[in-house]
């Protein structure tokens, strides 16, 4: 993907949002960091272009959530900021890549704890398949078969100096 | 790893902490204020020393972290029949915690438990010698009020000579960049401040008004304090912040004190509950400093 | 005929050191040949000492043997034994034990003791006050007939200057000598090492230099007073050592003795907080031990003597602050001397055994071997390297295990005999 399927991807997903909750009323992006929380900006922006709304933006750091801390170093926590309270709204999770769902699943975990949500979706850029757990994505940019053995990694402008989606063999450079 | 004291920690590792410590502020303000950092670890309080304050914030930290948590005091237990700290902590160790914090009242004690057991050791005061996560939850209160601790004066004021919380303030205060000044009659001062990167002073009314925090030590009242100055009144005239000196006081500047405190004798009773007083923010700060400091030590697995 | 011929080594004789072969036998040395003596067939044992340096064996002032009341730490029997695997042939056993040796009885115990064992002289010395309690004083005249020549209440000073002012009148007339444990229980202040920058950032209670060397002082008065003999134990200041060089040099009857760990290990290395380096004095700056040494080098210091102290492994093996003071020296005493100071072969024998042989007045010990003389004799190899690792004494609280010495000791000869060979006493 190029930056424009990337922008075509997130302006489609914007309207399916828009769509289904009747004009994202009641409705808070949450981007899990790091790359989601560009995503979650991008659609509310998407969103706001074409509907009377300004939908909230919150950012998740699930690095307390993970099931495999022991293999991870301690690394800096990000953020993790609700500007609004949670409770019975539609909260939609947004993260670059989904893989395996354990991100996902810490991220609901770290959900529940901030409160009692009416629902929870996933918006994702990129599904590679290959889940480990029973979840699945409600809103997807692009599915994208891949095997195991190979890597996929989401570039943002706002993270990285350029902007696209590549495979790599693992252990090739990026 | 252990935590031993401030020393051996350089600037990275202290920062790594504060910033630790800043995130889980926020979780501690979140409706569920527990995270499941720690699950499945268990963490041993081994006090010696009865102290309930200290011991009742490791105890909410390991939890906010979802660490289990063993709790060991001596009274009633097996040393009262003579049970020695080696055999008590490989005792213990043999429950299988992840961590052990130590408060003993001899100085070294949480380095020869760190070696007995080889496991990651939390020294939470030890004799005279240091108390790291004191200073980590006071380097934390300051830096949350200035942003940052380069180029502050802080004074410390009291029973420096005696005290761990001076040793590992000193420590740290320094590391982050501040300026320390040492403050009590010569009987109080260190004996020898050869190795101490601070200057001294014996008079409160000289330094009072550079001073961005003035930091009270506890005078240990209830010993009375007749063999290292003349009288409490005489040590309350000199260095007692009273309102007087309060008043001297940059007004941006605030007063620290690790409390328990003696009020009318290290602090005025009004100054005490002046809202520049960050007492309480001190014993809040205190749970987020100790889980960096447990999530920092069991949080992963680093090299070294 | 000879009992042992040591052939081939260099003998440190009265007049400097020789290349000779020295004939024991009848428990005396009977002969030293310069150059290459006749050596009859089948004339005793044949021990090949080249490159080897024979000296008198070693007299030790100052040793803790636990016996009786704490034989868990050491016993005369174990202490013997580290003694000649240390090359001493003469040991003073300190008085602090359970009873307190303060009554002639008691001393004639440890006396007895020794001649079962029989491996070195175990010398008892006699407490200054009863019960150690420094109010009353022991039984001097039942301790002098019992032989004790060395009074001291080693472990705690006798603070009471009135008391001391007597006991040294007392024991002027029967040529005792006080040996005074110098710490002044007020200075010291509970102090768990030596007060200085390190205690200050450690945070440990410290014990002043201060605490050793005004006793010394006001001892040092006494002794004009009263012309009584007088040895400072365990000095570990340089003040002590400038106090002492001034006595001298008033023609004042005193002397010193140093501790090896003094000589070796300054405050530095409690830093680690590990027990093993606690000890009474405590381990000073790195300024008092080089004074030490050159004091010892000068002879300012007469001796040196190891205060072994022993204590078990679980006693040792707590916080700092905690543990008792102390560590064994005996089998290192030589090793340690011979790497810390620039002391020759012959000064070092002579701070080991001369000196300390006059001052404690034996009259076998402590002789530079010569025809006729008492075969207490000590043989070390002196330039060879060593690292301690295992011991003789029930104890290991040694801060020694693991470094590199010089020195180590080859052969002890108790009165003729070869009593320690290869790690094991010679049947």
């Amino acid at each position: 993907m190029d930056a424009s399927d990337i922008r075509r991807a997130l302006h489609r997903i914007a309207h399916e949002i828009t769509e289904q909750t009747e004009g994202a009323d009641g409705v808070v992006l949450v981007g899990i960091h790091t790359r989601g929380v560009p995503l979650a900006n991008r659609l509310r922006d998407a969103i706001g272009s074409f509907e009377e709304a300004w939908v909230p933006v919150g950012t998740l750091d699930i690095g307390l959530y993970r099931d495999d801390l022991a293999d991870r170093p301690v690394t800096n926590l990000a953020k993790t900021s609700l500007p609004v309270d949670i409770n019975d709204r539609t909260v939609v999770l947004v993260d670059d890549v989904l893989y395996t769902g354990r991100t996902v699943r810490a991220a609901l975990d770290a959900l529940a704890d901030f409160g009692r949500p009416a629902a929870v979706r996933l918006a994702v850029l990129v599904d590679r398949g290959h889940r480990q757990l029973p979840i699945r994505p409600d809103y997807v940019g692009k599915n994208l078969p891949t095997a195991a053995g190979e890597r996929v990694s989401v570039h943002l402008e706002d993270t990285d100096a350029q902007e696209g989606v590549w495979i790599h063999q693992r252990g090739e450079d990026e | 790893m252990s935590f031993l004291g401030i020393e051996g920690h350089d600037r990275a590792d202290l920062e790594v902490i504060l910033d630790l410590a800043d995130e889980f502020t926020e979780v501690l303000n979140r409706p569920i204020p527990r995270v499941p950092a720690l699950q499945g670890k268990t963490v041993a309080h081994v006090f010696y020393e009865s102290s309930t304050r200290t011991r009742l914030s490791f105890e909410r930290a390991a939890k906010a972290l979802s660490a289990d948590v063993m709790n060991f005091a001596p009274g009633g237990s097996s040393v009262s029949k003579g049970e020695s700290l080696k055999d008590t902590v490989l005792t213990l160790k043999a429950m299988g915690p992840d961590l052990m914090v130590v408060r003993h009242g001899s100085a070294g004690a949480p380095t020869r438990v760190a070696a007995w057991t080889g496991l990651p050791v939390v020294n939470a005061g030890d004799g005279a010698h240091q108390h790291p996560t004191q200073a980590m939850l006071d380097s934390l209160t300051i830096r949350r009020r200035f942003g940052k601790l380069d180029n502050l004066r802080i004074g410390i004021v009291g029973d420096i000579r005696h005290s761990r919380v001076a040793r590992s303030n000193v420590a740290a205060f320094t590391t982050l960049g501040a300026d320390v000044v040492l403050v009590a009659p010569r009987t109080l001062l260190p004996v020898d401040s050869r190795e101490w990167p601070v200057t001294l002073s014996e008079s409160l009314d000289e330094v009072i008004g550079d001073l961005d925090v003035v930091y009270l030590l506890r005078i240990q009242a209830e010993r009375g304090g007749a063999s290292v100055f003349p009288s409490l009144p005489e040590y309350v005239s000199r260095f007692g912040l009273t309102n007087r000196r309060f008043a001297a006081m940059n007004p941006e500047a605030v007063v620290m004190h690790p409390g328990p405190m003696n009020r009318g004798i290290e602090i005025a009773d009004s100054v005490a509950d002046d809202e520049r007083a960050l007492v309480l923010d001190q014993v809040a700060n205190g749970v987020a400093a100790r889980m960096a400091v447990l999530f920092w030590l069991l949080g992963g697995e680093r090299s070294g | 005929m000879a009992d042992y011929v040591l052939a081939g080594g260099t003998v440190l004789t009265a007049n400097g050191p020789i290349e000779a072969d020295v004939h024991i036998a009848n428990q005396v040395i009977e002969a030293i040949g310069p150059g290459d003596p006749p050596v009859a067939n089948g004339a005793g044992e044949r021990i090949d000492c080249t490159g080897l340096t024979i000296g008198p064996g070693l007299v030790d002032l100052h040793t803790h043997l636990r016996e009786p009341g704490q034989e868990w730490k050491e016993d005369i029997e174990s202490g013997s034994r580290a003694a000649v695997a240390g090359g001493f042939t003469a040991i003073l056993a300190m008085p602090n034990t359970n009873p307190p040796i303060d009554s002639g009885h008691l001393a004639r115990y440890v006396s007895d003791r020794s001649a079962q064992v029989g491996l070195c002289d175990v010398i008892p010395t006699g407490c200054i006050t009863e019960s150690m309690a420094g109010e009353g004083l022991a039984h001097l005249d039942e301790l002098t007939a019992a032989g004790v020549r060395v009074f001291t209440d080693d472990g705690v000073t006798v603070a009471d200057a009135g008391l001391l002012r007597r006991a040294m009148e007392y024991l002027v007339e029967r040529d005792g000598l006080i040996a005074q444990h110098a710490e002044d229980p007020g200075l010291a202040g509970g102090g768990h090492m030596h007060e200085g920058a390190v205690s200050s950032w450690l945070g440990m209670a410290g014990l002043a230099a201060e605490a050793e060397t005004t006793i010394v002082a006001r001892d040092l008065t006494l002794v004009r007073m009263t012309g009584c003999r007088y040895h400072v134990a365990h000095a570990s200041t340089a003040g002590t050592v400038a106090l002492i060089e001034a006595a001298k040099q008033e023609g004042l009857p005193v002397t010193a003795e140093v501790a090896p760990h003094h000589l070796f290990f300054s405050d530095e290395a409690v830093r680690s907080m590990d027990p093993v380096y606690k000890m009474y004095p405590p381990l000073r700056t790195q300024g008092d031990v080089e004074t030490l040494r050159e004091g010892l080098e000068t002879g300012v210091i007469d001796a040196v003597a190891t205060d072994h102290a022993p204590h078990a492994a679980h006693e040792k093996d707590v916080p700092f602050e905690e543990a008792p003071r102390g560590v064994i020296g005996l089998e290192t005493a030589l090793g340690v001397v011979r790497t810390a100071t620039g002391l020759d072969a012959g000064a070092i024998f002579d701070r080991m055994s001369v000196r300390p042989a006059e001052i404690a007045g034996l009259d076998r010990h402590g002789n530079w071997p010569a025809p006729g003389v008492a075969a207490n004799l000590a043989v070390f190899d002196m330039d060879a390297q060593w690292t301690p690792d295992g011991f003789q004494s029930k104890s290991t609280n040694s801060p020694f295990i693991g470094l590199q010495l010089r020195g180590p000791p080859q052969y002890p000869f108790f009165e003729g005999k070869l009593v320690w060979r290869d790690g094991k006493v010679e049947q």
